[in-house]
């Protein structure tokens, strides 16, 4: 069973190989086939696995393949080995399921595109990526995953690169994840300074009882959680994100929605043993987590592009999963990441058939009255909608409360965490209802010359398959509270670490939780309530709402000018600097240095040079010259 | 003989030295040449003094194939200074720096 | 007698040579030199090396200055007309040039007179007769057989090189 593994990563590198190299004598139509065939064979392949996986009894559930020795120098020893296991199960699953829906999508968005060979193969490779980094036994070989799904990051956000401002979005992503990087290696350097592996199966043995200073947990895990919050673009990292949108749709759904965003909270899951042994480090991440998704949720309130609303979205959705994993909550947090991944993808595929439906527009001011027009991306993104924002019956509504619980439960009560979280949700609710009926209902403001059209059923097949699963995703977690037996928390705690286990199952908790929820859902249908009131019923209300609170109002549209503080704070003193040492340090210095060097040299070969006449007799004069020291030597030696 | 052997060895040097100015100074390859051959056979007649005065027959034997390697070196040589005179027409050395480039 | 021979002789070498350094024309240096090599020829004589002394008739005098005599003419090098020959001779490199390598050349024939007085050098001559044709003869081809056989390939490699540099085209 196990010697499959190999298969799951092979087939997307093949697309891609196929697509970058042969791309040339393959039509438009085919590379797209190629591509989604690589994806269909690797989520075969993972879903054969993941039957295996539920054929075993629960302690036994882990696939393991070696495939070889990469690099084996001296005490260091990293093998490329595949480990998969039930959170390596749901993360394939999740990469491959919704990847392939992505792919096939992308046959209708970018149809006639030119660059549609060099887009599969990014899109291949990036597949390739996000599986090992995921498949990954070994921390290096995660981390090359990790880089390697930034780099498609880059490659695809500055796909069209043409346009100046996509190729420096796609730069500023790749540059701010290297700032998380640079924490990431550090770790792995302290993992390995400490355990002499960084094999993480090989780590989890020894690190309970290591004999280690009691910050080493906590320094080693801060780190990681720099990375993470690079890659998961968390406070305060988090600028790239809205800025990625300039990649394809298709894109920002995938890698900026459902899949690579995510690899921080993968991380922190993964390594949750190491993170709970550093108790500092679980708060910082729980409140790292609850203030983006707070301050994300109240910028995507006054976005104005279809895409950024999403974008911050994303960033608030990413937030509560840190806030669950930094709870403790972790298989909280990885079913949040599954639920989150379908309907995010939902709203991005869905606002991307909005775009190509109105010919490229992204503006909510330029949309309105699409419900007829686009009635299947109509209904499709109202079930997103309906999903994120925590309607009971929906998926997103399952993920959110068990985030919320364990939120609750971690203090033994109300605390801020919980607070912020559950006003979060209410804010969720308010800012996509807004945006749906921005853009379905009320007046139509297209220009006249566009005519709004369905898109093809390449386009809508994706999103049905994509509503359904918003929907049913969450019913592999139903909770004990609501009679359920929340198969999904016990597939994943043989792999994660649980702080609650024992509150969790005390008996007397059911009517606590039970008000919880109803207390989360009214709060979400508050914020569904005011998004029609102002959005729909009034909407002039918006404007008057904007006048009377300014001051927050211009906070949040200016996305609390944290771009403008980086580059004020940031960018341009670096920019100072670097023009300093440039203009002095470089031009004087070190030219100098080199140009003196130069002009000393030519200076001395000018000399010398005269030597080399060419003409013959001077250089017997010279053999004369030398025969003359030989004699001297022998002569008076 | 009664000469002392260090005066046979002060001519020789000097025909040597003489055979130094010849190849600096002179511009003609053909003169160069020849002064080349004065330094040899200053050599010549160092090798041949010193065997006389040691009673030994090796100098001799030495001077042998000088005499030969000369012949063959004068051979070359002046086939080397048609082919150049030919090429460049001229055989003044002042002239040729081809060892320049 | 003899030792006065010798000077005459060294003195007719001397003089030849410096005038095929110093005389402008090269036909003139060419029978100079013949002159300079019979002399020498003539001390090797006096020096009782009769077979060194023929050769040097016969391959020095003879072969080797004829083949100059022959490359000079079918050459026509006329010597620089309109170049006098020394002054203009020393400005090969420029002034200093000139100075510096007279200075080398009285420091070399300084070094060789110093040399040729260190060598310790025995004025006794040995009695023993050893520049006969027989005696060198002997040593070549026995001693000296093979550095003999090889010169004669040197020999074969020299004419096969002069034929092709010499002809037409290279």
């Amino acid at each position: 069973m196990s010697d499959t593994l190999y298969l799951i990563t092979l087939f997307p590198l093949v697309g891609f190989l196929v697509n970058g190299l042969l791309g040339r004598w393959i039509s438009e139509r085919q590379s797209g086939l190629i591509a989604s065939l690589a994806v269909l064979g690797s989520l075969l392949v993972s879903a054969q696995l993941l039957l295996g996986l539920l054929a075993r009894p629960a302690e036994d559930r882990l696939f393991v393949q070696l495939l070889f020795a990469w690099i084996p120098v001296g005490d260091l020893n990293i093998d490329v080995m595949y480990r998969f296991d039930p959170l390596t199960a749901v993360m394939t699953l999740v990469i491959t399921g919704v990847g392939l829906l992505i792919h096939i999508y992308s046959l209708g968005y970018m149809r006639g595109d030119p660059g549609i060979r060099r887009y599969y193969a990014f899109l291949n490779l990036f597949t390739f990526m996000m599986l090992n980094l995921v498949l990954a036994d070994n921390l290096v070989l995660l981390f090359m995953g990790w880089e390697g799904v930034g780099l498609c990051s880059y490659l695809l956000i500055g796909f069209w690169f043409a346009d100046e401002a996509k190729a420096r979005a796609g730069l500023k992503a790749f540059i701010v994840n290297r700032i998380g990087d640079a924490g990431f290696i550090i770790a792995m350097v302290l993992l390995f300074h400490q355990f002499g592996t960084l094999s993480m199966s090989e780590m989890a043995g020894k690190a309970e009882g290591a004999l280690v200073g009691p910050n080493f947990f906590t320094i080693v895990t801060l780190l990681l959680l720099v990375g993470a919050i690079g890659k998961s673009a968390q406070i305060p990292l988090f600028v790239w994100l809205p800025d990625a949108m300039a990649g394809p749709t298709p894109v920002s759904a995938l890698i900026h929605a459902a899949t690579m965003v995510t690899a921080g909270v993968y991380l922190i899951v993964r390594n949750s043993l190491l993170f709970s042994l550093a108790p500092t480090t679980m708060a910082t991440v729980a409140a790292i987590g609850v203030l983006t998704a707070f301050l994300a949720a109240t910028i995507a309130m006054t976005q104005t592009d279809i895409k950024k609303v999403l974008a911050y979205s994303t960033i608030s959705q990413l937030g509560y999963m840190f806030m669950a994993v930094g709870v403790g909550a972790f298989s909280a947090g990885i079913f949040h990441l599954m639920t989150h991944a379908f309907f995010k993808a939902l709203l991005f595929l869905g606002a991307g058939s909005v775009i190509h439906g109105l010919d490229g527009e992204q503006e909510l001011g330029k949309m309105g009255g699409l419900k007829h027009r686009m009635p299947g991306t109509h209904w499709t993104m109202l079930i997103g909608v309906l999903a994120i924002s925590g309607i009971p019956g929906l998926s997103g509504f399952f993920s959110k409360d068990e985030i919320l619980w364990g939120a609750f439960i971690w203090h033994d009560g109300v605390n801020w965490i919980w607070l912020l979280g559950i006003m979060t949700a209410g804010l969720t609710a308010f800012y996509m209802f807004r945006l749906y009926f921005l853009v379905f209902h009320g007046p139509a403001r297209w220009p006249g010359d566009t005519q709004p059209h369905e898109s093809p059923s390449v386009m809508t097949i994706p999103l049905t398959l994509l509503a359904y699963l918003a929907i049913l995703g969450g019913y592999v977690g139903i909770p004990e509270a609501l009679g359920g037996i929340n198969r999904f928390h016990h597939f994943l705690a043989p792999v994660v670490i649980s702080y609650h286990t024992a509150i969790a199952a005390a008996p007397n908790t059911r009517p606590l939780e039970l008000l919880l929820m109803a207390v989360s859902t009214v709060v979400s249908l508050g914020g569904v309530y005011y998004a029609y009131r102002i959005y729909r019923v009034q909407p002039a209300l918006a404007e008057q709402l904007a006048r009377r609170l300014r001051p927050l109002y211009g906070l949040s549209r200016n996305r609390y000018y944290v771009d403008e503080f980086y580059q004020a704070v940031v960018v341009r003193p670096f920019q100072k600097l670097s023009g300093l040492c440039w203009n002095w340090f470089d031009v004087r210095a070190i030219d100098g240095l080199v140009n003196a060097s130069a002009r000393s040299i030519a200076r001395l070969s000018g000399v010398v040079r005269q030597l080399q006449s060419g003409l013959i007799q001077h250089y017997a004069s010279l053999i004369l010259l030398g025969v003359i020291f030989i004699m001297l030597y022998i002569t008076m030696g | 003989m009664v000469v002392p052997l260090h005066h046979i060895i002060a001519i020789s040097g000097l025909l040597f030295t003489i055979g130094v100015v010849g190849v600096l100074f002179r511009r003609s390859a053909i003169i160069v040449f020849m002064s080349v051959e004065i330094m040899l056979n200053a050599v010549n007649l160092a090798f041949v003094a010193f065997s006389r005065y040691h009673g030994s027959v090796d100098g001799q034997v030495f001077v042998f194939f000088i005499m030969t390697l000369a012949a063959a070196e004068v051979a070359v040589g002046l086939a080397i200074i048609i082919a150049l005179y030919r090429n460049l027409r001229t055989a003044d050395l002042s002239e040729i720096h081809e060892l320049k480039h | 007698m003899t030792a006065s021979l010798f000077y005459l002789f060294a003195v007719g070498l001397l003089g030849a040579s410096l005038f095929v350094v110093l005389n402008p024309n090269p036909m003139y240096s060419v029978v100079a030199l013949v002159f300079g090599f019979a002399n020498l020829a003539a001390i090797y004589f006096l020096l009782e090396a009769y077979f060194i002394g023929a050769l040097q008739v016969l391959v020095y005098a003879g072969a080797i200055m004829v083949l100059f005599l022959f490359v000079v003419m079918l050459l026509n090098v006329q010597s620089d007309a309109d170049h006098p020959s020394l002054p203009r001779v020393f400005r090969i490199g420029s002034w200093w040039f000139g100075a510096l390598a007279l200075v080398f050349i009285g420091l070399f024939l300084l070094l060789v007179g110093r040399s040729a007085l260190a060598l310790l050098a025995p004025s006794e001559v040995p009695p023993t007769q050893i520049g006969s044709v027989s005696q060198v003869g002997e040593a070549l081809f026995t001693r000296y057989l093979l550095p003999f056989e090889l010169a004669s390939l040197l020999l074969t490699v020299a004419l096969i090189g002069t034929v092709f540099l010499a002809k037409k085209k290279i």
